[in-house]
């Protein structure tokens, strides 16, 4: 009897150590970078002008999953996530995501065109300004990136450098969750066809 | 003329040591030293940055009656980073500058107090502060 309750424990406390080890895998990880979606709050918008004069609006974006990253020309750590946004914006920008890039340079296009053109940036970017950093909490060191989800809401933040598989699984679970809770509504497109260098 | 407080001219991660008093001579030259202190894990470009878009670490004067005769930076170091393919030029820990100026003859004798500004643009492994300039208070003892 007693060595029927010392197995039966041992087989209880295995479930439970297997489920642990179930939740602590990449999946779940990813959902607690992600903020839950009752704690995600509207990202400011704002419109600030493209390479082409043209004006960007982020809520235009709604519908679209957006990686909202403030850089500049002068910041190394950025320097190393652009070619990741180049890949994001070509693997995903038919599933419903976005880069919009915000340029914190003083002396906007006429640093950031010749970079955005030597790097063949394929996704838009902005040049931003105090006002708009303020809106996002000031901005005050680079890169600082926001994913927005499809409802224009923050999901997550990442202040400096973090690695490209962070930035992915975290698009790749925000999809995810749009597929399966909102079926692929109607969205307001952006109508921004990439080529923030072109 | 008063000298000003002795408070160093500081933001997050970088500090300026109040620069002593300068006597200097009329119809002459003479060195003042400015010493920066850089918060641990983080540095500065150089004046002489690696990459074309980086911004190097520059002191101006306006330095009037004096002139500057130039401006001598450290020897940068060569540091890679996380982020960084070459390595970058950089300044790191504590470091001086040294300005040499003129003072003409015909400068008025007496306490001045000239003004320097310190540009620099500082990073740490994980990312970039935006560029800053700190503004620098000299006084100079004119002699004659």
């Amino acid at each position: 009897m007693i060595c029927c309750r010392w197995w039966a424990a041992g087989l209880s406390l295995v479930a439970v150590l297997s489920l642990n080890l179930i939740s602590c895998g990449s999946p779940k990880a990813v959902k607690a970078a992600v903020k839950a979606e009752k704690d995600r709050k509207p990202a400011p918008d704002f419109t600030l002008k493209d390479i082409h004069g043209r004006d960007v609006k982020l809520s235009d974006y709604k519908g679209k999953v957006v990686l909202l990253n403030f850089w500049a020309t002068w910041c190394g750590p950025c320097k190393i996530e652009i070619p990741w946004f180049i890949d994001f914006e070509q693997r995903y920008k038919d599933r419903g995501f976005a880069v919009l890039g915000v340029s914190m340079d003083e002396d906007g296009w006429d640093s950031v065109k010749p970079y955005l053109e030597a790097r063949k940036v394929n996704y838009r970017v902005v040049i931003g300004n105090d006002q708009v950093a303020d809106q996002y909490g000031g901005v005050s060191s680079l890169p600082t990136t926001f994913l927005l989800d499809q409802s224009g809401r923050i999901a997550s933040v990442h202040v400096g450098l973090v690695s490209k598989s962070v930035y992915q699984d975290e698009i790749e679970h925000l999809l995810q969750t749009k597929h399966s809770s909102s079926g692929g509504g109607a969205r307001r497109d952006a109508n921004a066809a990439p080529g923030g260098a072109k | 003329m008063q000298t000003p407080p002795l408070v160093a001219q500081s933001s997050s991660v970088l500090t300026v040591v109040p620069p002593p008093k300068l006597t200097a001579k009329k119809n002459s030259t003479a060195s003042a030293k400015l010493s920066v202190r850089l918060r641990n894990g983080f540095h500065v470009n150089s004046n002489t940055p690696s990459d074309e878009y980086l911004i190097p670490l520059r002191l101006t004067w306006t330095a009037a009656p004096l002139e500057v005769v130039d401006v001598t930076y450290p020897d940068p170091k060569l540091e890679k980073y996380e982020f960084s393919e070459k390595p970058l030029s950089v300044f790191t820990g504590d470091f001086d500058l040294m300005t040499k100026f003129r003072v003409p003859a015909t400068a008025p004798a007496g306490m001045q107090v000239i003004t320097g500004r310190l540009r620099y643009q500082a990073c740490n492994q994980k990312e970039c502060l935006p560029p800053k300039t700190l503004e620098v208070k000299l006084p100079v003892d004119i002699v004659n």
